[in-house]
């Protein structure tokens, strides 16, 4: 059982830069069709100052920032037993190739399910650019197995 | 996609759209786009010494199409706000169906909100469902 230590646990703040060449990468990835994810040009006829990001880019952040599972590592969390069970985004903002964000995740709430064989682990993760300006609000859910309880 | 000749009520069914196969080609480079290199999504071995009988496809994989699905009804940038649960994985090699409908319209602020489900096109199992809001 993780410890319910970690809720209320606040990242320190992480910059990313926003790469076109990681765009184009995942948009290949995803099977995306629309030009704006490739070209610049298209995305500027689109009246986009550069290549958008797609909308669920936003969770890739952390990993691309080199932090990838920081906190389940902090709460020592076998990723071999991690699900991911939720994902929510709000968007305020629109974020581009070359934008740099700046990442804060908080443990919002760990929780446990079937008897402690689940746990739940929910963080909010803002991602502000450059500007100052919230572009999106993430709410992503894991769920981590306790092999010893199933 | 046009919006135009969809009706934005309450129950209407949007198109469905299929992508995939989710091969082990895709899986390593949704690995690399995503920086999402846990092993269990392509490394076989890892994932049989975890106990799972092969690679499974990275559940923001599936919110990645939904996103495309969605995104074909709303105008630029009407992608508003939602929410997904993954309610079970997505096999190597699967096709996945997305589908949604319209249950709540705001004509105020021009927004409707969609049910979404992903199902394997195989056997029509549900992988993901949730919420959107959108500005068509």
């Amino acid at each position: 059982m993780i410890d319910r230590r970690f809720i209320g646990w606040k990242s320190e703040p992480v910059v990313v830069e926003v790469e076109k060449g990681q765009l184009r990468l995942f948009a290949e990835a995803t099977g995306e069709t629309n030009l704006i994810y490739f070209d610049e040009e298209a995305a500027k006829a689109a009246g986009h100052p550069s290549l958008p990001a797609p909308p669920t880019f936003a969770f890739c952040l952390f990993n691309l920032a080199g932090q990838p599972y920081s906190y389940l590592r902090l709460m020592g969390v076998d990723i071999a037993c991690l699900l991911h069970g939720e994902q929510a985004f709000e968007y305020l903002a629109p974020y581009y190739a070359g934008d740099a964000l700046t990442l804060a995740t908080e443990i919002a709430d760990i929780t446990t399910k079937k008897n402690g064989a689940l746990d739940l682990v929910e963080a909010r993760t803002d991602a502000i650019n450059q500007r100052g300006q919230l572009c999106v609000k993430q709410r992503t859910v894991l769920i981590v197995r306790n092999e010893s309880k199933l | 996609m046009t919006s135009g000749a969809l009706l934005w009520e309450r129950g209407a069914e949007l198109p469905t759209r299929t992508f995939g196969p989710v091969t082990r080609t895709i899986l390593a480079l949704y690995a690399g786009g995503s920086g999402d290199h846990n092993p269990i999504h392509i490394d076989s071995d890892f994932a049989h010494s975890a106990g799972q009988s092969d690679v499974f496809a990275h559940g923001m994989l599936s919110m990645a199409y939904l996103a495309q699905y969605i995104s074909g009804f709303a105008s630029a940038g009407g992608l508003r706000s939602w929410s997904v649960r993954f309610i079970a994985v997505t096999p190597v090699n699967a096709t996945l169906t997305c589908s949604a409908h319209v249950i709540g319209w705001d004509e105020s602020c021009g927004e409707a909100t969609l049910a979404l489900t992903v199902r394997r096109t195989d056997d029509g199992k549900r992988t993901v469902i949730g919420e959107a809001v959108i500005a068509p």
